[in-house]
């Protein structure tokens, strides 16, 4: 079966529809799948449903969606430096869905893995335990978070080869493996597909059994806070 | 309020920090002063987690060699280390939530004499979001916050109990500030230090929890 398109809005046909449920790989604006982002922005599908960690800034990653309001709802644990998104939050034009970082991450795995739900520690005794199960192991208070299974996964991977096996760089791969799982559909943005066989199958991050569809391209990988030494101080 | 009492300064509240970890612990270090411990850790070999995927956290690069696929929880570029290992999100807080990493140091808004910590957002003005900090504090080995005692008005910042939403319910262990550190402890705050030039009085008037 052939999993490589020739561009993001080839890879997406048939996939977008109004009022879907996207999960999303990246942490900040490290791993974002900017291609895929930009071209659902172009496809102007609207209501959308998005996990994901961070909303990115004004103009990059899942903020461009939010400035042309196609996000109905973000589930989410961290906003970042997005004045965007915080102004719509606050006006109450965007539902926002807390998650702990842990909590969401775990929720794409297990859902990607057929668990629908599990007991954690995690906001116990906080707001995210409201109205959840609480139940008791060993003496210790846990409570009940769901899986998550969305309608379409959108990933950022290193390299795909032609069947889809992934291989991610350094701590790009953040959210993109257990978002990529949680997909009934999952397209993957690489900077390289390589030809099959050429990748050690005792290094592939995430088997290509998660990967539906893969197109390849240059990516503009913004850095959000460049810090550094000097060179005289090294 | 009486004139301002300084006591350390966030280098020496880090350097402070510093001291509560032990040889070969796994560690997360917060962003702002927690960041800083990083520099005085010394001789004891300690390896720092990044929950966004890393352990083997290395310092910032030098000017030309960032790596946009390289950065810290704070969203700030860095380096690797000969030790470094990369993962994802779901086994990065598996090993939070697992109780594999042995401390975390982070920063707060308030916390108060029962180790309640408040430290992801005000109502109706700023939403940060919790990001990690309610995994690490429900799951680490030792909860450690470093934080200005008082606020910009003044006031204390140590409460009887936190008025801002919770980020884990009595799950602080010690508190550095720059007036001292004080330690969670049955029926309230226990003074275990007092910063250079902060007498324990001027820590106890300081301070709204209670300190037995």
């Amino acid at each position: 079966m052939k999993k490589i398109y020739g561009s993001a809005q080839e890879a997406l046909d048939g996939l977008l529809f109004d009022g879907m449920f996207i999960a999303a790989g990246g942490f900040g604006l490290c791993g974002i799948p900017e291609l895929l982002l930009a071209a659902i922005k172009d496809a102007g599908t609207k209501d959308l449903t998005f996990a994901s960690n961070n909303a990115g800034v004004d103009d990059f990653g899942i903020g461009i969606l939010l400035q042309t309001r196609q996000v109905k709802k973000m589930i989410w644990s961290y906003v970042g430096e997005n004045a965007e998104f915080m102004r719509q939050y606050l006006s109450g034009e965007l539902e926002l869905e807390f998650n702990p970082q842990g909590t969401l991450a775990e929720r794409m795995r297990a859902g990607g893995c057929g668990i629908p739900g599990f007991y954690t520690k995690t906001g116990v005794g906080t707001v995210i335990a409201d109205g959840k199960e609480h139940k008791d192991f060993n003496g210790q208070t846990y409570i009940l978070e769901h899986g998550i299974v969305a309608d379409l996964s959108i990933v950022k991977a290193w390299k795909a080869d032609e069947t889809g096996n992934l291989v991610f760089r350094k701590t790009a791969r953040n959210f993109n493996p257990p978002a990529a799982m949680c997909g009934k559909v999952c397209v993957v943005e690489v900077e390289e597909i390589v030809p099959t066989g050429s990748l050690d199958p005792d290094h592939i991050h995430l088997p290509g059994i998660y990967v539906h569809r893969i197109i390849a391209g240059a990516h503009e990988k913004r850095i959000e806070q460049r810090t550094t030494r000097k060179r005289e101080d090294a | 309020m009486a004139e301002q009492i300084k006591g350390w300064d966030r280098n020496q509240m880090a350097a402070r920090a510093a001291e509560e970890l032990q040889d070969g612990w796994y560690v997360n270090l917060g962003i702002g002063i927690p960041t800083l411990v990083a520099n005085y850790v010394g001789d004891k070999d300690i390896t720092l987690q990044s929950e966004n995927g890393m352990l083997g956290m290395g310092p910032f690069p030098l000017e030309g060699d960032e790596d946009p696929d390289l950065i810290n929880a704070g969203k700030q570029t860095i380096t690797e280390l000969k030790r470094t290992a990369y993962f994802d999100s779901a086994t990065s807080f598996g090993m939070i939530r697992g109780g594999k990493i042995a401390a975390a140091i982070l920063g707060a808004m308030e916390v108060a004499e029962n180790g309640d910590l408040a430290n992801w957002m005000i109502p109706g003005k700023l939403v940060k979001g919790m990001g990690g900090a309610m995994d690490l504090v429900a799951g680490v080995g030792r909860v450690i916050v470093v934080m200005d005692h008082t606020n910009k008005h003044g006031e204390s910042k140590v409460l009887k109990s936190c008025t801002l939403p919770l980020t884990g319910k009595a799950v602080v262990d010690r508190i550095i500030t720059n007036l001292g550190v004080l330690d969670v402890v049955e029926g309230g705050l226990r003074i275990v230090a007092c910063a250079d030039g902060v007498t324990e009085a001027e820590l106890r008037a300081a301070t709204e929890a209670t300190i037995v």
